[in-house]
């Protein structure tokens, strides 16, 4: 216990406890994963919180991130200049999200994000193309693909401007009866 | 707002702040003098109020009378910029004037709370202030507009003005009240009742933002600013609010709650903590999906209930007898026969839980029928029954809360058909996956369902395609049907057999064990057979999951009961025998004594009594019962290890090795390997847990070897699974709420509960064993304590309690009560649907609208600050345009966070070269110090570090 007391101090512990769905414990552990991603540029010792980011191509090959479709996409949208570059407050955010515990509400807007590939705050047909052959390694023909999102808009778009904005994403993504049990990693 | 207030209220506050450091501050005196010339009367004023720094008061009362072209509405557009450049810092670089308005502001408090030491939150604010404060000594003209800007700024956003008028009350009272005592009268004064009430409100509103900050969807530095203004914000005001008496105990009100809320963060880190497996579970989990992973899970469950029934049974029953009871070998109970004896410790016997076994703690019969033992007068035979019976009712109350919080969770499954394709699309993917093969799995599986929403949507379902399938399921049905009842006339086929057996005694080891080989064999050969049938029937793996448990659960039910009506018939044969040997026994007593006497020729001596393994003794049909129960869950366990052995493992090892030498690909071809069988392995657990119920009060041991079973086989599986199994071919998901199995097992439970009650209510004790010997009735002990250990009235309140005349109205009421409730949950479900309904119709009336909804409401400003490089900004203003960052990399400090970074350059990127900014900032993340930059001269406008490139 001694030597991971050093790596916060309880305040920082506290605080991330409050911004976060995680004890204790598991934000030692996110440190202590965060760390092995890069031992050499972690530093073990966060009290005075230094300044580090390890950039995407460290994170997206994380055993809980490798084998998503949408790796970068997750990583990019909690880095905060968008590149995927992650600070350990990102990464930790990343993992609160995407924790078990994070309500729907907030979930929905981190998916909105995720599946915005072009990053205009609406899915368009595009993005949704991408989700797609994301989704299915591109095994659907395109005329299939066609299909499935223009039906997918049809379905959840209420404004009618042929995309979805985050309105219609939350109205779609709420009732959507697997969302909370698939939008979640471990950690 | 005239210009000419502003810049005078500027340069006012500049001052201040050199008057307040001067002392500390030498280098920058003699400009100050000259600014002290230049700023005239407000700056003669500032020097006034550097010399006595204390009386905060008047300050603000100066303030106002120099704004007093601005009127109060001014002052109070000051505050809002500076209230807003420390509590609400939507900080970005824009804000900096304000910032560095408020920090100035700021430092008075800052410089007072290090004179009296108190709140370490202001200091950092402090610091900044004092940063600034040299920015705006360099360029006064900058200051101006800036400052123009920044109460612009506050004019747009102070619109709470109520509220900040409030908190710079506040701020006053909490500065004089910790610094100088005699301002306090003028201080109570200001506080009026509804700015109490009001600062409470704001208190309580911080508090929520504390709780709730982890809802939010902002950045975590965002978060993590908000979360300790807000921290420091209620810390300093919480102890201001009341007064006198009230204070105090309002003081000590909220160092509960904190200590409180600290506990239960604590207690829920251990209570977390104290799970187990969870890391096991999540790699079975990221291998095989959730479905598999629902099964361990149930697993745990049962393992956490079997451990508390396990800790009423041994705790109140098993280990009191052992520790305070008679020990072995004392009474005929305790004992074996002797005709027994030279067997006794024989492996088989053992294996067969007789001999020494049977006449062990473990059984029913071991226990004495004395009223109370040892010292502390335990009554063991009514603990023995409340044990029991308490095991039913916790079983059961646990089974139905968790059923109730799963069906919380659940919520119904959603309205199919609506968002098809936009739910497949966004929910598809489980993130849980991370594993390479489970990956691929799911690939595929959302490819076909895809192409199957495809087909669907495009043909809308062709009709012979249904009828063929209507056919297909009713002949799956029907040829199950048969199955089922082909095992079922086996079973009973069996059991008359093996009632035939027991009246011989030539047996062949088969012909022993007959009815146990035929069980295990039916629950080997049904389940596969269940499911090559119903391929036929084309379900969805997750609907055939339940159907394929529903099936077996009714081959198994059918195999229990008969076990169970075998049972009752061989009970019922030692019933009768027993009514014999209690003759013979007694008769056999007599004889002893009688010949005791004619031998030693003495009437009067007492005869030694009988060697305890001597004595006659009745069948003691409880023991059997528990024997048998026994046996079975210890086949059962040796069944279903082997069957993992062999039918996993071995495969597993041919497929693997064998596959070098073989003609055709044995890993991809016929054998393969195996997959995790769910619902063979639910139901396993299930009827398990049913035995254990059922045999737990005829051998208390029975609920101990059960926990050993669940711990051993949670490794063992864990392991097996992961080693040898390979995921589903169409991955699919658990439902969210496993209440199926749930289902399954109170069904298992009540079905367990009839014959247990049936044979505590009716059935008569053995003679001569057990807790309750010598009773006509079980339940007789209860009446017993009532009558010898109860007050007498007691006795009267139950005998007229259980009045058939109070029982049948209490029955009556209750069936009224389930028809009021049912009609009552009929009710809202049918509101429910209304509601869903008039969802619908909104929706669609939304959608011919076709309006663009605009985006003011919180969650979509939220979000669009989510976007990068503009996570901090408030909305944008046109001078001040995001910073343009360089390309960010892992590298160094500089590129840290931009937001908090550049509002902090701004502040400390002052042109005093002595700036000691960077000594005193806030730790964290910063851009390079003022140090490695080409300070500017004391140009206008140059000042502001990386200011913003003019648009």
């Amino acid at each position: 216990m001694g030597n991971k007391q050093t790596i916060f101090t309880d305040e920082q512990l506290d605080a991330y406890q409050d911004c976060t769905f995680f004890t204790r414990k598991e934000i030692l552990r996110l440190h202590g994963r965060y760390h092995e991603l890069a031992p050499h540029l972690v530093p073990m010792d966060y009290t005075n919180e230094p300044d580090c980011k390890l950039p995407l191509a460290l994170i997206v090959n994380m055993p809980e991130l490798k084998e998503n479709p949408f790796r970068n996409r997750i990583v990019e949208s909690f880095s905060e200049d968008g590149m995927g570059n992650l600070s350990f407050n990102e990464f930790v955010d990343m993992f609160s999200v995407l924790s078990e515990m994070a309500p729907r509400e907030l979930k929905a807007i981190y998916a909105f994000k995720i599946y915005d590939f072009n990053v205009d705050n609406y899915l368009c047909k595009e993005d949704l193309e991408k989700t797609l052959n994301k989704l299915t390694k591109e095994e659907l023909t395109p005329e299939e693909v066609q299909l499935v999102c223009e039906k997918a808009i049809e379905e959840a778009d209420l404004d009618g401007d042929n995309k979805l904005s985050f309105a219609d994403f939350e109205n779609m993504i709420t009732r959507a009866p697997d969302f909370l049990s698939t939008f979640h990693i471990r950690i | 707002m005239p210009r000419k207030s502003d810049a005078a209220k500027m340069d006012e506050v500049g001052i201040e702040i050199d008057g307040e450091v001067s002392d500390s501050d030498d280098g920058v005196a003699q400009r100050r003098n000259n600014r002290r010339q230049a700023a005239g009367r407000g700056g003669a004023k500032g020097r006034g109020r550097g010399k006595k720094p204390a009386s905060d008061d008047e300050d603000e009362a100066d303030e106002e009378e120099d704004e007093a072209p601005r009127g109060r509405r001014g002052a109070n557009k000051k505050k809002p910029a500076k209230k807003r450049g420390d509590d609400d810092d939507d900080d970005s670089e824009d804000e900096a004037p304000k910032r560095k308005r408020g920090g100035a502001a700021n430092k008075k408090k800052g410089g007072k709370a290090q004179d009296s030491d108190e709140e370490d939150s202001d200091a950092p604010k402090g610091k900044k202030g004092r940063g600034g404060k040299g920015g705006k000594k360099g360029e006064k003209e900058e200051e101006e507009t800036k400052g123009k800007k920044g109460d612009a700024k506050g004019k747009d956003k102070g619109k709470d003005k109520d509220d900040d008028k409030d908190k710079k009350k506040k701020k006053k009272k909490d500065d004089s009240s910790s610094d100088s005592s005699s301002n306090s009268d003028e201080e109570e004064e200001s506080m009026s009742e509804g700015e109490m009430a009001r600062l409470m409100e704001e208190v309580e509103e911080k508090k929520k933002l504390i709780a709730n900050i982890r809802n939010k969807p902002w950045r975590m530095k965002r978060r993590l600013t908000h979360l300790k203004e807000a921290q420091a914000f209620v810390d300093k005001f919480e102890g201001a609010l009341g007064k006198g008496k009230g204070r105090k105990w309002y003081a000590y009100k909220v160092m509960m709650t904190k200590k409180w809320i600290k506990f239960q963060r604590d207690f829920e880190n251990f209570r977390t903590a104290c799970i187990p497996w969870e890391r096991k579970i999540k790699e079975v989990e990221s291998h095989f999906g959730s479905s598999v992973a629902s099964y361990f899970i149930f697993l745990r469950w049962m393992y956490g209930m079997n451990l508390v029934l396990f800790g009423f049974t041994f705790g109140l029953v098993v280990i009191p007898e052992v520790l305070m009871g008679l020990p072995y070998g004392s009474i005929p109970r305790k004992t074996v026969p002797r005709e027994e004896q030279d067997t006794a410790q024989d492996y088989s016997v053992l294996m067969d839980f007789n001999g020494y076994c049977k006449y062990s703690v473990l059984f029913y019969g071991f226990y004495n029928n004395e009223r109370t033992i040892g010292l502390l007068k335990f009554r063991l035979p009514l603990s023995y029954l409340m044990v029991g019976i308490g095991t039913f009712g916790y079983s059961l109350m646990l089974v139905i809360r968790t059923m109730a919080k799963n069906a919380d969770v659940g919520g119904g499954d959603g309205e199919e058909g609506e968002f098809t394709f936009a739910w497949k699309m966004f929910t598809s993917w489980d993130y849980l996956i991370g594993n390479a093969e489970t990956a691929d799995n799911k690939y595929a599986s959302i490819t076909t369902s895809f192409k199957e929403s495809i087909v669907d949507e495009q043909e809308n379902q062709k009709d012979e395609n249904i009828h063929l399938r209507r056919f297909l399921r009713v002949l799956a049905n029907f040829l199950i049907t048969c199955s089922l009842g082909g095992s079922g006339y086996l079973i009973y086929f069996v059991v008359k057999r093996s009632q035939e057996f027991a009246t011989r005694d030539d047996l062949s080891w088969y012909e022993k064990n007959e009815l146990e080989i035929i069980m295990s064999l039916l629950g080997l050969v049904c389940p596969p057979l269940f499911e090559t049938i119903a391929e036929l029937e084309d379900y969805h793996p997750r609907i055939g999951l339940k159907w394929q448990l529903g099936r077996i659960f009714a081959l198994f039910l059918g195999n229990l009961y008969t076990f169970l009506f075998a049972l009752f018939d061989e009970v019922n044969t030692k019933l009768e025998e027993e009514q014999a040997i209690k003759n013979a026994s007694i008769y056999a007593m007599k004889e002893y004594y009688a010949n005791y006497s004619r031998l030693m020729n003495d009437s009067e001596a007492t005869p030694p009594p009988m060697d305890p393994a001597d004595v006659i003794r009745g069948p003691c049909w409880e023991t059997a019962v528990g024997i048998e129960f026994v046996k079975l869950t210890v086949s059962d366990i040796q069944v279903s290890y082997l069957t993992i052995l062999i039918g996993d493992f071995a495969r597993a090892v041919i497929v693997r090795f064998l596959n070098y030498c073989w003609c055709w690909d044995l890993e991809a071809g016929f054998p393969s390997y195996g997959e995790f069988d769910i619902s063979g392995n639910v139901l396993g657990l299930v009827f398990n847990q049913g035995m254990i119920w059922m045999g737990a009060f005829y051998a208390p041991g029975l609920v101990g070897i059960n926990v050993l079973r669940l711990l051993s086989s949670m490794y063992y599986q864990c392991w097996a699974v992961m080693a040898t199994n390979v995921p589903h071919e169409r991955v699919f998901k658990a439902s969210k709420s496993n209440n199926f199995y749930m289902g399954l097992l109170l069904l298992v439970l009540f079905l367990s509960l009839l014959p247990v009650v049936y044979t505590i209510m009716t059935l008569p004790p053995s003679f001569d064993c057990g807790p309750f010997s010598g009773k006509s009735k079980m339940f007789d002990v209860v009446m017993e304590t009532i009558d010898l250990d109860l007050p007498a009235f007691m006795g009267t309140l139950f005998s007229y309690a259980a009045n058939p005349g109070l029982i049948i109205p209490a029955v009556l009421l209750m069936v009224l009560a389930i028809y009021y409730l049912n009609s009552v949950s009929e009710a809202y479900k049918n509101s429910n649907m209304e509601l869903k309904k008039k969802m619908q119709m909104a929706r669609d009336e939304e959608k011919n609208r076709r309006n663009n909804t605009d985006s003011t409401n919180q969650v979509m400003k939220d979000l669009e600050d989510l976007l990068p490089n503009r996570s901090l900004a408030p909305p944008p203003e046109p001078e001040k345009p995001p910073e343009p960052e360089p390309k960010p990399t892992k590298t160094k400090p500089g590129a840290a966070g931009k937001g908090v970074d550049l509002q902090k350059d701004v502040a400390l990127a002052s042109p005093n070269p002595n700036a000691r900014g960077p000594v005193s900032r806030a730790p964290g993340p910063r851009g390079q110090g003022p140090g490695p930059r080409p300070g500017p001269g004391p140009g206008p406008g140059r000042g502001r570090g990386r200011g913003p490139p003019p648009r």
